[in-house]
């Protein structure tokens, strides 16, 4: 093994993609990290760029001036609210770019590819194809384009593996006769199908994970054809990216305590939804705007939850606004985050950051929980499921074993829903029968509107 | 690139690949939790380094559906780039300490 000069300057891109990883360990050190990961792309792309000689400089332009041109927009104008949306479709752009290569990369060789290069070659393209259509379906779900709720069909899982097991064994037969090129395209569309399958029957509240999933497997394939190429670089950063992906996966899985495979084929959302139909139905009190102003009045420490109602009624400049307000009069507020509250991992710490709330307000959970006994008021602005006492208490309960946050502990509770509509997990959710709580009905930014008005003329 | 020789590398780049892969879980367990959506669109950027494999396939396509191939690889791993970077930064630069106000 000999070194060309190539590979020593992408050593130095890939030192500098690892120090942007460890720059991300702090919001101070961050976008020095951004910067150092931006420097080790330019000398990735324009050393390989004098190394390979590309003669159609034409369409090579054409390509970059392309991604500039649908890159820059989407990169500058994105709202926050539509980051989980954007990340999918970047999952889907990469992991798709990569599947192409593999396929060009396999025209390129064929018959003459050696048998572990074909095995290689063939889950790579598999990967990449079935991450990009998984993608698809988590974008147009995010987007709203498709129902976010599961596709759930009889033989579900038995459909979508089968799906899979024959891309798998499409593979291992091209990996023994890497000249039947017929194979390629009927292994990709199994492949893209499969991803189809998978992703049609995840709801939105597991999109958490799933992205995260998605990413891995997106920096997996990265890896996987960085082998095929022999491009240490290429291995190196899809395998960064892989493990990231993974990790985030593994913290939001824990954070509901969901293995992968459940969040996969678990088909959940579905099967307790009949639950909540067979319990009795019981009453609870709608209060006003006004009530919750005269509570609030007298509050010394309030900690408010947001869930992913705040990032769909896009309530969190109101949000802000009402922290203010009760700083101003020299109440505390803290801002609980669940990890998988919202649709992306950190999703509420983004949309919060884009209100202005200053990072130091944002809690997370395990940091958290032990405050609410001494929190006057807690105010639950689109979470459900996140703050379900059941999953502490009742074994019976499907969300039994999930971390949640500790709100009932708090003095009153104020929740801030649309309807009694149970969440993603169909499990009713027994904090809302409380005599400590307190429920407001409607969207959660005109809500909010009112109660800072509420709250602004109780002061006067 | 050679076309059907098995690579004697391969071990090598399979100590890499585990190494790195230990290094990046390692790397991101730190990571802060108030950082995991910038920190997706940031991995994100950098494993669109792919735009390399995609350029290097351009060099020496056997035919021109090998070369539009790669040449749309190109143009998607261009705009992960670009937009992964962007909105990375855009992301970051909201992130702001109580004082800072």
């Amino acid at each position: 093994m000999s070194l060309q000069p190539l590979d020593y300057i992408y050593i130095l891109s890939l030192f500098l993609f690892a120090v942007s990883l460890k720059m991300m360990s702090e919001v101070r050190s961050s976008r020095f990290g951004n910067v150092a990961a931006i420097a080790g792309m330019v000398i990735a792309v324009t050393s390989t760029y004098f190394a390979f000689p590309v003669q159609r400089t034409d369409l090579l332009t054409g390509a970059v001036v392309a991604g500039i041109v649908v890159g820059t927009p989407i990169g500058l104008k994105v709202p926050m609210t539509a980051v989980p949306q954007r990340t999918a479709m970047s999952h889907a752009f990469g992991s798709l770019a990569v599947a192409l290569v593999g396929v060009a990369e396999y025209y390129n060789r064929a018959p003459s590819v050696d048998i572990f290069t074909m095995s290689v070659l063939s889950s790579e393209i598999i990967l990449g194809f079935l991450t990009f259509t998984g993608s698809c379906v988590a974008f147009s779900k995010l987007q709203g384009i498709i129902p976010g709720r599961p596709l759930v069909y009889a033989g579900r899982n038995v459909s979508s593996l089968a799906t899979l097991g024959a891309a798998a064994a499409l593979a291992a037969y091209l990996t023994l006769n890497p000249g039947q090129e017929f194979i390629v395209p009927i292994m990709s569309m199994l492949a893209l199908l499969f991803g189809l399958l998978l992703v049609m029957g995840i709801g939105g509240a597991d999109m958490p994970t799933v992205i995260a999933i998605l990413n891995s497997y997106a920096g997996i394939s990265a890896a996987a054809l960085g082998f095929i190429l022999d491009n240490r670089l290429l291995i190196v950063a899809g395998a960064l990216d892989g493990s990231s992906g993974f990790i985030l996966a593994v913290i939001m899985s824990r954070a509901m305590n969901r293995s992968f495979a459940n969040v996969l084929f678990g088909n959940v959302g579905v099967a307790a939804k009949a639950r909540i139909d067979v319990e009795e139905k019981r009453v609870v009190q709608a209060y006003t705007v006004d009530d919750v102003a005269t509570v609030l009045d007298g509050s010394r420490s309030v900690v408010i939850v947001p869930g992913y109602g705040m990032a769909v009624a896009q309530a969190q400049f109101v949000v802000k606004e009402l922290a203010d307000i009760l700083q101003q009069r020299g109440a505390d507020v803290k801002y609980a985050i669940h990890p998988v509250a919202g649709r992306m991992p950190g999703h509420m710490n983004v949309l919060l950051a884009e209100a202005g709330v200053p990072y130091d307000q944002l809690w997370e959970m395990d940091r958290i929980n032990p405050l609410f006994a001494e929190t006057d008021v807690a105010i639950v602005v689109g979470a459900n499921d996140v703050t379900n006492p059941a999953a502490r208490t009742r074994p019976d309960s499907p969300l039994y074993g999930m971390p949640v946050l500790d709100v009932e502990k708090a003095r009153t509770v104020v929740f801030i829903k649309r309807s009694m509509a149970p969440g993603f997990s169909g499990v009713e959710n027994e904090l809302f029968y409380m005599d400590k709580t307190m429920m407001v009905f409607g969207d959660a930014k005109k809500v909010l509107t009112e109660l800072v008005a509420a709250v602004n003329k109780s002061r006067q | 690139m050679m076309a059907g020789a098995p690579q004697p590398d391969f071990a090598v780049n399979l100590l890499i690949f585990v190494l790195a892969t230990l290094l990046g879980m390692e790397l991101v367990r730190h990571v802060s939790r108030l950082l995991h959506t910038p920190l997706m669109a940031l991995t994100n950027a950098i494993s669109s380094v792919s735009f390399v494999a995609a350029l290097i396939v351009m060099v020496n396509p056997r035919d021109g559906f090998i070369l539009v191939l790669a040449t749309v690889a190109v143009a998607l791993a261009a705009t992960n780039i670009i937009s992964g970077f962007m909105i990375t930064e855009r992301i970051l630069r909201m992130f702001k300490r109580r004082e800072s106000r």
